[in-house]
C-alpha cells in the first residue's frame, strides 16, 4: 500500500465523515461547518488529481463565499429558532433507496468497469494554470461569457426576490 | 390597285367594313347628328358599298376568274379550315349589287318614310336606331353573299336573320296600329324561331359536307361532290333546302314572312322583299354542282318551290291588308325563284331575283307611301283642316284619343290615285312588272322560269302558270281597291302624297321595273352569259313564244276578270268581298291563310306547350319535386340523419367518449393524490427513478 | 498511484450522501447544503476523468476542469437565488420547513 493509497483513504473517511455530520446534525450552523471541511477534503483530492486551480477556486468559491453565505443566511434567519427535524416518515423510504443508489453504484465502479481502463494517468502533467486559462479563454471563450450574463441575472434576482416593497 | 391582275378585288372587304363603319357613326357619334345626318351617314355607307360593287363589277368584266380575297383566319381545329375569305365571281358580286343598289335606295326612302313613322309613333328617338339596324343589316347580307365557305355564308345567314328580328320588332312595343301590345314582338321572335328551323337544316348540311369532303369551302365542296355517294348528295341538299325553306319563306316554314310585315316598310322591302329571303335562291344557285348531281333533289326543290307559289298566291287573293298581300306575293314569287333554280335554270331564278328585287322593293315603298298618306290623312282629321303636314306634331298634343284606324287596310282606301298621283303610277308600274305584262322586266324573268318549266317539268309549269294568274289577279284587285273607285273612308279623302325623298328612289326603282327586262333579253342573255362564268350549270334559256303568248294572256285575263268584278261595281264601305259571294268557303279560307297558323299552332305549338306543362307540372314539380326531391332525397336524409344522431351519435359516439371521460377522470382522481405539494416526496420519486434505470441498466 | 475506480466510488457515497440530506431533512437550508454535496461529488469524478484522460490528449486534460468551473459558477449563482428564495420564504411564512411548503397540492 502505498503512501498515496493511505492519504486517499484517510482523506475518502473524512469526507464521508463530514458529510455524514451535515446530514445528521440537527443545527444548521454545525451542518455547514461539517460542509465546509468536506469541501476541504474535496480541495485536497483536486490537488491529488493534479488540479491545483480548480483546488483553490474550490476552497474559495465553495469554502469561502457559498459557505459564507450559507453562514449569513443562516444567522440573519435566526437559525437557532429553526428546527432541523428530520423528516422521520420518508427515513425508511429514503435510507433504503440511497442503500441501493450506493450499491448499484459501487457495483458500477469498482465491478462492471474493468480497471485497467480507468488507470489513472502516471505521466506528471503539466498543472500549471496557464494553459488551462488559455484553453478557457480560447475554445470556451463564449461559455465563459455567459456565465458572466449568468452570474449577473442571478444577481439581479437575488436582489428583487429578497427586496422589501416600501409602502408608499 | 389598278393592276391588271388584282383590279379593285383588294377593294371587297369594304362592302362589309363601309357598312360596319357606317353603323358605328351613327351608333356613338349618332346622338350629335341630325335626323337627315344619320340618314346620310347610313344611306353614304350603302352608297359607297354599292360602288365598291360596281368596282368589282367592272373588276370581273376585265378579268372574269372569280378571286379569293382572304381577310382573317376564323377557325383553325385540326382538318378543319375555315377562313373569313371573300369570294368575288359573277355570282356574289350580281348579289351585291342587287344587295347595295336597292339597300342604297331603301336607305334614302327611310330618311323620308322614318322621319314620319317615329313621329306617327311618337318616338323621335329610334330614328337613328333604325340606320344603326339598317346597316348592320347590309354588312351582313354582304357577308352571306361573299363568303366563299358555307360556315362563311352562315354567318352572314344568321347574321341578316338577328337584324331581320330586330328591325321585325323595331317597334316592339305596340301592335302595327301603333297600340300598346306584343304583337310586333311576337312577330319578330316567330321569324327569329321559324328561322332557326331552317339554320339547323342548313348546319346539317355543313355538317355533312365536312364529314364528307372535310371542308365548307365551296371550291373543295364542288370539287368533291361528284365523287360523293348518291344518298349523301340527296341528303346535303335537302337539309339545305330546310334552311332555304326557313330563310326563303317557302313551305312549309314560310310562315314567318306575312308576320314580318309588322316592321316599318322600308325593312319589308329591303328584308323581306328584295335581299334577304333571295339569300335561299342564291345558296341553291351557289351550289348548282351539288344540286345538278341529284336529279330527285331538283325535283324535289322545283315542285316545294311551285306549290310554294301557288298557295302562297291563293293566300294573296284573300287579304285586306296591303302589305300582307305583298308579303304574300313575295312568298309567292320566291317560289318561282326556288323552282327555277331547283329545275336548273339558275339564270332564270337570279334574273327574276333580280327584277323582283326592283319591282317588289318598289311595291312595297309605294305601299308605305300609301299608308303613311293614309297616315297623314287620318292624322290631318284628328287635329283638324290647319294641323301641319307630315306629322310634324305629336298626336298626343289633340289631346283627343283618335279612333283606332288601320291605314293598311284596304277596305279603307279607294280613289287613292287623285290624292297620291305619283305614288298611283310607281304603284301601277310595279303591279304591271309583276303581273308579268310585257315588255316590263316581270314579263322576262318570269316567262323564262316558265319557259324552262316547259320545257322540263310540266307539272311545274302548270303550277307556275296558275299561280301567275292569280298574281295579276290579286295585283288587279288591289289596285282597283286602293286606288280606284270612290273612297270607302274618311280618311282615304284627305290622304296627301309623300315628299320627293321617298318618291325619288321609287323612280329609280320604277325605271329599273320597267326596263331590268333588258338584263337578260332573249337571244342577248347577258346576265345568263355572266353567271355561266362562275356557275357552269347554266344553260342559255330559250324563249318560247307559246308559253310568252299564253302567260301574257292568262295575265290579261286576270286583270280584267278582277276588274269585272271590283270595278264594275266598285265595292262600298262594310260591302264584303265580291269574291266571298263566288267562292263561299273557298275564299274564307284564302282570307284566313288556310288556317295554317291555326295548325301550326294546334300542331306545334299547342303541342309544345303541353310537353312544357307536363314536364313543369308533372316531370319537375309532381315527380322531382314533390316525389324525388321531398320524398327521396329529404325523407331519405332526415331518416339518415335520424340514425346517425340517434343510435350511432348518442349510442356509440357518446358512450364510448363518456367512457372514456369516466376512465380519464378516475385515474385523475387518483394520481392527484401523489402530486401532494411536498417537494421532497418529488425528489424521493426522481430518486426511485434513478435506481430503477440505473438498477436495469446495471442487471439487465 | 490511486485507482480511478476509488475515487468513482468515494463520488457516488458522497452523491448518494447529499441525494439522502435531500430527502430526510425538513430545513430547506440543509436540503440546499446537501445539493451542493451532490455537486461536489459530480465535479470529483469530472476531475477525476479529466485526470485520467490526461494521457491520451493534452488538451483534452482540461476539458474537465473547465467544465467543473462552469458548475462551480452555476452553483455561486444558483445558491444566491436559493438563498433569496429561502429568505423570501421565511419572510411569508416565518418557517424554511419544506414540510409547509405544499401550495402546489394537486
Amino acid at each position: 500500500m502505498s503512501g498515496e493509497l493511505i492519504l486517499f483513504f484517510i482523506l475518502a473517511l473524512t469526507a464521508i465523515l463530514t458529510a455524514a455530520g451535515m446530514l445528521l446534525s440537527r443545527h444548521a450552523v454545525y451542518a455547514a461547518l461539517y460542509l465546509v471541511l468536506n469541501f476541504g477534503t474535496v480541495a485536497i483530492f483536486y490537488l491529488l488529481l493534479g488540479s491545483p486551480f480548480i483546488a483553490l477556486s474550490q476552497v474559495t468559491v465553495y469554502g469561502g463565499a457559498i459557505m459564507v453565505l450559507f453562514l449569513f443566511v443562516i444567522m440573519l434567519l435566526g437559525a437557532e429558532q429553526i428546527t432541523a427535524e428530520f423528516s422521520w416518515n420518508s427515513v425508511v423510504p429514503a435510507g433504503l433507496l440511497g442503500l441501493a443508489l450506493v450499491v448499484e453504484a459501487l457495483v458500477l465502479v469498482l465491478q462492471k468497469v474493468s480497471a485497467s481502463n480507468l488507470q489513472v494517468a502516471t505521466s506528471v502533467i503539466d498543472a500549471a494554470p496557464e494553459p488551462l486559462a488559455k484553453q478557457l479563454f480560447t475554445v470556451y471563450l463564449l461559455p465563459f461569457e455567459i456565465t458572466s450574463i449568468l452570474l449577473l441575472v442571478a444577481m439581479v434576482g437575488a436582489i428583487i426576490l429578497t427586496k422589501t416593497e416600501k409602502k408608499g | 390597285m389598278m393592276d391588271n391582275t388584282s383590279g379593285f378585288f383588294s377593294l371587297v372587304p369594304l362592302i362589309v367594313f363601309l357598312p360596319v363603319l357606317g353603323m358605328l357613326i351613327n351608333l356613338i357619334f349618332g346622338s350629335k347628328f341630325s335626323e337627315k345626318g344619320i340618314g346620310a351617314v347610313a344611306a353614304t355607307a350603302s352608297g359607297l358599298a354599292f360602288v365598291v360593287a360596281v368596282l368589282q363589277a367592272y373588276s370581273l368584266s376585265v378579268a372574269p376568274a372569280a378571286q379569293n380575297i382572304p381577310v382573317a383566319q376564323w377557325i383553325h381545329i385540326g382538318t378543319l379550315v375555315i377562313d373569313w375569305t371573300f369570294r368575288v365571281d359573277t355570282l356574289s358580286v350580281t348579289m351585291m349589287l342587287v344587295v347595295s343598289g336597292v339597300g342604297t335606295l331603301i336607305h334614302i326612302y327611310a330618311i323620308g318614310y322614318m322621319h314620319e313613322d317615329v313621329r306617327f309613333k311618337n318616338d323621335e328617338g329610334r330614328y337613328r336606331r333604325f340606320f344603326v339596324f339598317l346597316n348592320l343589316f347590309i354588312a351582313m347580307m354582304m357577308i352571306l353573299v361573299s363568303g366563299n365557305s358555307y360556315m362563311m355564308l352562315f354567318v352572314g345567314w344568321e347574321g341578316v336573320g338577328l337584324s331581320s328580328f330586330l328591325l321585325i320588332g323595331f317597334w316592339y312595343d305596340m301592335d302595327t296600329l301603333g297600340r300598346p301590345s306584343f304583337a310586333n314582338s311576337n312577330a319578330a321572335k316567330k321569324a327569329f324561331i321559324v328561322n332557326r328551323v331552317g339554320d339547323f337544316g342548313f348546319l346539317l348540311a355543313a355538317f355533312m359536307m365536312f364529314w364528307q369532303f372535310g371542308s365548307t369551302n365551296f371550291d373543295n365542296v364542288f370539287a368533291a361532290a361528284p365523287a360523293a355517294p348518291a344518298w349523301v348528295i340527296l341528303w346535303i341538299t335537302i337539309f339545305l333546302l330546310v334552311g332555304v325553306a326557313g330563310k326563303s319563306a317557302q313551305i312549309p316554314l314560310y310562315i314567318w314572312l306575312p308576320d314580318a310585315m309588322a316592321g316599318p316598310t322600308p325593312v319589308s322591302a329591303l328584308i323581306h322583299a328584295a335581299t334577304m329571303v333571295t339569300a335561299g335562291v342564291y345558296l341553291v344557285t351557289r351550289s348548282a354542282p351539288i344540286y345538278t348531281l341529284s336529279a330527285d333533289a331538283q325535283y324535289i326543290v322545283a315542285t316545294l318551290g311551285a306549290l310554294t307559289a301557288l298557295f302562297a298566291a291563293t293566300i294573296a287573293v284573300g287579304q285586306y291588308d296591303i302589305k300582307k298581300v305583298l308579303a304574300y306575293s313575295t312568298i309567292s314569287q320566291l317560289g318561282f325563284m326556288v323552282a327555277a333554280v331547283g329545275m336548273g335554270a339558275f339564270s332564270a331564278g337570279m334574273f327574276h331575283l333580280i327584277t323582283h328585287a326592283f319591282f317588289k322593293a318598289l311595291l312595297f315603298l309605294s305601299a308605305g307611301s300609301v299608308i303613311l298618306g293614309m297616315e297623314r290623312g287620318h292624322h290631318h282629321l284628328a287635329h283638324g283642316s290647319h294641323g301641319d303636314h307630315g306629322g310634324h306634331g305629336s298626336r298626343a298634343e289633340a289631346g283627343t284619343i283618335p279612333e283606332v284606324f288601320d291605314p293598311g287596310d284596304m277596305r279603307n282606301m279607294g280613289g287613292l290615285r287623285k290624292q297620291m298621283p305619283v305614288t298611283f303610277w310607281l304603284y301601277m308600274i310595279g303591279t304591271i312588272a309583276l303581273a308579268g305584262i310585257f315588255p316590263f322586266a316581270g314579263f322576262w324573268s318570269k316567262d323564262e322560269i316558265l319557259a324552262d318549266a316547259f320545257k322540263n317539268y310540266p307539272h311545274v309549269y302548270w303550277i307556275l302558270s296558275a299561280a301567275a294568274f292569280l298574281t295579276a289577279f290579286y295585283m288587279g284587285r288591289q289596285i282597283w281597291m286602293v286606288f280606284f273607285g270612290q273612297p270607302r273612308h274618311e280618311v282615304a279623302k284627305h290622304a296627301e302624297e309623300s315628299p320627293l325623298i321617298m318618291t325619288a328612289p321609287l323612280m329609280v326603282l320604277a325605271a329599273l321595273s320597267v326596263l331590268g327586262g333588258l338584263l337578260n333579253m332573249p337571244g342577248v342573255d347577258t346576265l345568263s352569259l355572266w353567271l355561266k362564268q362562275t356557275v357552269e350549270q347554266i344553260e342559255i334559256g330559250e324563249f318560247n313564244p307559246q308559253v310568252a303568248l299564253i302567260s301574257t294572256a292568262l295575265a290579261l285575263l286576270a286583270i280584267f276578270l278582277s276588274w269585272w268584278l271590283y270595278m264594275r261595281k266598285p265595292i262600298q264601305a262594310g260591302q264584303p268581298d265580291p269574291l266571298k259571294k263566288m267562292l263561299g268557303p273557298i275564299f274564307t279560307g284564302m282570307e284566313n291563310k288556310w288556317f295554317i297558323d291555326e295548325a301550326y299552332w294546334f300542331v306545334f305549338v299547342d303541342r309544345y306547350v303541353d310537353l312544357a306543362r307536363f314536364l313543369a307540372q308533372t316531370v319537375d314539380w309532381n315527380f322531382w319535386h314533390e316525389w324525388f326531391h321531398n320524398s327521396v332525397i329529404a325523407a331519405g336524409f332526415v331518416g339518415l340523419t335520424r340514425f346517425l344522431a340517434d343510435p350511432v351519435d348518442l349510442g356509440i359516439v357518446n358512450k364510448v367518449s363518456k367512457v372514456l371521460a369516466d376512465a380519464v377522470q378516475a385515474s385523475a382522481q387518483s394520481l392527484r393524490k401523489i402530486q401532494n405539494g411536498f417537494v421532497r416526496s418529488y425528489a424521493l420519486s426522481v430518486m426511485l427513478g434513478v435506481v430503477a434505470i440505473l438498477g436495469y441498466l446495471l442487471f439487465k | 498511484m490511486v485507482p480511478t475506480n476509488y475515487y468513482l466510488a468515494l463520488a457516488a457515497i458522497l452523491f448518494t450522501m447529499g441525494a439522502m440530506g435531500v430527502l430526510i431533512r425538513r430545513n430547506a437550508l440543509v436540503i440546499f447544503m446537501s445539493v451542493e454535496l451532490m455537486l461536489n461529488a459530480a465535479n470529483l469524478t469530472f476531475v477525476t476523468f479529466a485526470r485520467m484522460y490526461s494521457t491520451l490528449n493534452t488538451t483534452s486534460v482540461y476539458n474537465g476542469q473547465i467544465f467543473v468551473f462552469f458548475v462551480m459558477t452555476v452553483a455561486a449563482a444558483e445558491v444566491a437565488v436559493g438563498l433569496a428564495l429561502i429568505v423570501a420564504i421565511f419572510r411569508n411564512k416565518q418557517s424554511i420547513d419544506v414540510d409547509q411548503l405544499n401550495s402546489l397540492k394537486g
